[in-house]
């Protein structure tokens, strides 16, 4: 009994076993349910699995079983950042351990109640249950704005050397603050056109809808709150990151205002969609995501700056080759800023590229040309999302010396090529004709289901590892139990 | 050692993604025993359309080709117009005229005036006719296969040239669905690889090692055998064939405030998903592709 005792208390009361049981959790549910996939289809393995799990799969029901989906894996998601979040800001007892204990209920009833929903026969308690886990999540959310309240003098900033104001006001908190309110909001943005599609099932994929030249105020609300709650889950999870790494300087004190500003805007933008500010929503938007990218450039130029000095100090004049190699000689602090700038690369600049050329370009291709880079586009975001997490979660479990490197660049590179080739998917129609693209769809095919396919079997190794030390009586789960992330932030 | 392995992988996937595609490869001949100049009668009354099973009706007989335009019928078709100058080659395209649609200034609209718009492009090696002259035939094997590479004007005037028109968005759907029930695929509730030609169907037809999927003849999923492929009968409830996959399929309703021009059906591809009868695809009226054609309708 103590046995089990001892290890529901890691898993569902320490910060790191929390983290542990939502990335295994989301890691089974992408095994399971991308077998439903379009590759996996080709192969068969799709009819094999719907066989095999005895899923009840309704031709008609598609889009919501992939709404729920996702939405799944995102409570999840969110769930990891509020860990974070509760163990690296101060805040009052009260509120950690509730916003932690609904959010924990909430996203394990999200993902099992409503998976079953989905894809295993309609049964209206399991939907029930679904739609409890959410608000759930939601209460959490607004415990967790008040928690995070920055004008307590308990939680000022007395250093300096982090962004403030002159009466101490801690600007880093602010921008915490700003991210999880218009969470908060931003998700009754999804939650009432959720429930008014989701009254008789009339779901959509957004990416269906977009070439429609009116829009009822329902079809824009889930249009903006996709992007915007995936805009917000990325921009809380710089500021975790530039947490755990402690920003701080000259530039920590231009980034915060910026990410402020940024957050805020940017969801005034998105909100404008159903407004009569619709028509200049899209430029609101853009004038929000710029000090955002930008807040997130000053984190990754201070980090790397930091590794550079860090791997260099012990050399008088460190050349080219040597600041390179202290930049890239530990993956886990260098790699979720690269996969930041790389996020560009696969995301942002296709994004931009996209809306400026947008009818002269991608308009005139038929619409499901113009859905592959949307679906494409998000699907890279989030993945890239997820891989940081991986690497910020490789540091917290104390991976070390080559396995340290093993697991890093294991996942920077493989993702990466996952990401650029999925990438060059999206893009093709531009250098190459439908006719001829064959050869070019298999290689980058290979290419996507070789990184995916990889990264999943390094998530696979480190989750069956953190399964056998869970039965070890002095496993390293037992250093973890009492450890809290601000007590780990770089010195 | 794991270098010189991951170089020969990386060498490996490099020539595999550069490999040239053979457009004219040699392609199966298949003789379906389906008539393409066969219409089907749609009886006016209600039906459940889109994904929703909203009530629909349409309260007129209308008949439909029961297999989509054949590239022999297109040809024939194209050497007809030219001689009668109903159409002209203009430069690499033959183009006919279009009287125009209404411009209602909506963002993104683009405004379709009275002019020549282009009907099928004539070097784009991806067709499947060829042009002597002034004289236009199939590709041999290809004779009996849905015509490709067709704009939505090319479609549009094909269908006018025999007093037809093509099937509104509703008329599709109802030929292919039927009026019985809600299913989601013109024979029934489930999809089988032998049902029709999507992406990686693994027809007789396809190689995605090489140049990937490729049309199939139309009515070709009729319950007959060819070689060692058997298809299964997968004719809609009116006995259209080819209303999921192997072509999407240009539709006729022009949209207040829209140029796009709507398919539906899926086509050779496209996954299984895009095959449910509720699927549109739109795209520019002067879009062309290996994977577009069309079927006609008329009012009798």
């Amino acid at each position: 009994m103590q046995f089990i005792k001892d290890r529901f208390n890691y898993l569902f009361k320490s910060t790191k076993g929390l983290i542990l049981v939502a990335i295994a959790m989301i890691a089974l549910e992408t095994a399971i349910f991308g077998m439903l996939s379009g590759p996996m289809a080709e192969l068969g393995v799709r009819d094999y699995m719907i066989r095999t799990l005895k899923m009840d799969i309704v031709q008609a029901e598609r889009e919501g079983r992939i709404i729920i989906l996702y939405h799944s894996i995102a409570m999840a998601v969110v769930a990891i950042e509020t860990y974070m979040i509760t163990s690296l800001l101060k805040m009052n007892e009260f509120y950690r351990l509730a916003v932690r204990v609904l959010i924990t209920v909430g996203y394990l009833l999200t993902m099992i109640f409503g998976m079953g929903f989905a894809y295993w026969g309609h049964n209206w308690a399991l939907h029930g249950l679904y739609i409890t886990g959410l608000s759930f999540i939601f209460i959490a959310g607004v415990l967790l704005v008040i928690a995070l309240w920055p004008w307590n003098k308990e939680t000022y900033q007395p250093d300096k050397a982090y962004s403030r104001t002159k009466k101490g006001l801690d600007m880093e908190r602010v921008a915490f603050f700003a991210a999880a309110l218009t969470t908060v909001l931003s998700a009754l943005f999804g939650a009432v056109p959720g429930s008014f599609y989701g009254n008789g099932f009339e779901t959509f994929m957004a990416q269906d809808i977009i070439r429609l030249p009116e829009k009822t105020v329902m079809e824009y609300s889930v249009i903006g709150h996709l992007h915007i709650m995936l805009a917000l889950i990325a921009i809380m999870l710089t500021l975790i990151i530039g947490r755990w790494l402690n920003f701080k300087g000259l530039l920590h004190k231009i980034a915060m205002p910026l990410m402020i500003i940024g957050t805020i805007v940017l969801n005034l933008g998105v909100w404008g969609v159903v407004t009569p500010l619709e028509p200049v929503a899209h430029m609101i938007i853009y004038v929000g995501a710029t000090p955002s990218m930008l807040a997130a450039l000053l984190l990754l130029i201070w980090e790397w700056g930091q590794l550079i000095r860090e791997g260099t100090a012990h050399l008088h004049k460190p050349n080219f080759g040597q600041k390179m190699s202290a930049l890239l000689r530990d993956p886990l602090r260098f790699g979720p800023l690269w996969q930041m700038l790389f996020m560009n690369f696969t995301t942002s600049f296709i994004g931009i590229f996209m809306a400026i050329r947008l009818d002269e370009i991608f308009r005139v291709w038929p619409a499901h040309e113009e859905r592959i880079e949307l679906t494409g586009h998000w699907h890279v975001l989030s993945a890239i999302i997820a891989t940081i997490i991986l690497l910020y979660y490789g540091d917290m479990i104390g991976l070390k010396g080559k396995l340290r490197k093993l697991y890093g660049w294991s996942i920077i590179i493989l993702s990466d090529i996952a990401f650029g080739a999925v990438t060059i998917f999206e893009m093709k129609r531009l250098f190459i004709s439908e006719a001829t693209q064959q050869p070019l769809v298999n290689g980058l095919m290979y290419a996507i289901d070789f990184g995916l396919g990889m990264l999943l079997v390094v998530l696979a190794i480190l989750m069956l590892w953190r399964l056998i030390d869970l039965f070890k009586k002095k496993g390293h789960w037992t250093q973890e139990v009492e450890h809290e992330l601000s007590e780990e932030v770089k010195k | 050692m794991k270098r010189a392995a991951m170089t020969v992988f990386l060498l490996a996937a490099i020539l595999v993604a550069c490999a040239p595609v053979d457009l004219n490869a040699p392609v199966p001949t298949y003789t379906t025993g389906v008539e393409p100049n066969g219409w089907a009668t749609i009886p006016a009354g209600q039906f459940l359309s889109g994904q929703f099973n909203d009530q629909a009706v349409i309260d007129y007989d209308y008949q439909i080709m029961i297999t989509d335009v054949t590239v022999t019928q297109y040809v024939d078709f194209l050497n007809t117009a030219l001689a009668d100058a109903t159409l002209k080659v203009d430069g690499d395209r033959m183009v006919g005229f279009y009287p125009g649609d209404v411009f209602q200034g909506v963002k993104h609209e683009v405004e379709i005036t009275a002019t020549n718009y282009i009907f099928v492009p004539l070097k784009d090696p991806a067709s499947r006719f060829t042009i002597d002259g002034t004289t236009f035939s199939a590709v041999a094997g290809y004779e009996n296969h849905p015509m490709t590479n067709v704009s939505w004007f090319g479609a549009w005037g094909y269908c006018g040239y025999f007093g037809a028109r093509l099937p509104t968005e509703l008329e599709w759907e109802k030929a292919a669905r039927g009026s019985e029930d809600d299913r989601p695929f013109p024979w029934g509730d489930e999809i089988a690889r032998n049902n029709a030609n999507f992406y990686t169907s693994r027809d007789p037809f396809e190689d995605m090692s090489t140049f990937g999927s490729r049309t199939t003849p139309v009515g070709l999923y009729n319950g007959q055998t060819y070689g060692d492929y058997t298809t299964l009968k997968s004719a809609s409830p009116y006995g259209l064939y080819d209303m999921a996959g192997n072509v999407w399929q240009w539709t006729g309703n022009v949209y207040e405030g829209q140029h796009y021009r709507y398919l539906r059906g899926g086509s050779k591809d496209t996954y299984d998903m895009d095959l449910r009868v509720w699927v549109r695809n739109n795209a520019t009226p002067t879009y062309t592709s290996p994977g577009v054609g069309f079927r006609c309708a008329k009012t009798p």
